[in-house]
């Protein structure tokens, strides 16, 4: 199977920030990828498929955060992340 | 942000009696009430608060570990406290395992970065296997008081 690799540069754009519920969102999303998925801020990374991982980054609103992923279906797991940091997670963003 | 920024030392729960979900919640609460962190006026209706942010999905995050929480207006800081249970109590984990050890955070509506720090520090410390075991075999309040302040002192890296 092809190793692809795709990474993008989202912001954290929700008022409430990366807390347990769009982390919680994020682990759901990159687990049905077979791609490993990292966020990586400020050169700390973390798997997004952990939520312990995710809430490590204490990322607030306006974060920029890095997505890479690496696997046969890396292209649609960073659309798929993308996606859901562009929508704020569908939490209000004030 | 550290532990005795906002965990209530007078409020921990080493050996937890309750057996469910609600009342493990109603268990932390009331320390919190006892300690004085929280009025007593305000329990009932902080109870229901959790109780209705579990039903949007399990705090329980897996690693036997569970983050009940939720804002409200009655606290004027974000304060916490820290449960112990031996037997694991079903929590609708995401993993699907009992929770054995319970961070419970009450924080102020208008302080979302204090709630992120305060999850951070918590995340932190739990991938540590060496504190999560050393949590686990607390027997008494103070006991989980030294193993925090350790932590804040980063005895468990990181």
């Amino acid at each position: 199977m092809s190793q692809l690799f795709s990474t993008a540069t989202v912001v954290v754009s929700n008022s409430q920030g990366l807390h347990m519920r769009p982390a919680n969102l994020l682990v759901t999303a990159a687990g049905k990828f077979a791609s490993n998925v990292t966020i990586v801020r400020e050169g700390q990374s973390v798997d997004c498929k952990s939520i312990l991982g995710i809430l490590t980054l204490g990322a607030v609103q306006g974060c920029q955060l890095d997505l890479r992923a690496e696997g046969p279906d890396a292209n649609s797991a960073i659309e798929t992340i993308v996606d859901l940091f562009q929508r704020g997670f569908d939490e209000p963003t004030e | 942000m550290k532990f005795s920024d906002f965990i209530a030392t007078q409020a921990l729960l080493p050996v937890l009696g309750s057996t469910t979900k609600e009342s493990v919640i109603g268990e932390l609460v009331d320390a919190l009430v006892s300690s004085g962190n929280v009025q007593a006026s305000d329990r009932d209706d902080i109870i229901r608060a959790i109780m209705k942010r579990e039903e949007l999905g399990s705090t329980g995050i897996g690693r036997g570990v569970a983050v009940p929480h939720t804002k409200h207006v009655g606290v004027s800081k974000l304060v916490g406290t820290v449960g112990v249970s031996q037997e694991g109590i079903d929590f609708d984990s995401l993993d699907g395992h009992n929770a054995e050890l319970f961070f419970l955070l009450v924080s102020p509506p208008d302080r979302p970065g204090d709630h992120l720090r305060a999850l951070e520090n918590i995340s932190r410390q739990l991938r540590n296997d060496t504190f999560c075991r050393f949590l686990k075999q607390s027997k008494t309040g103070d006991d989980i008081t030294q193993l925090l302040n350790e932590a804040d002192d980063n005895h468990f890296g990181s």
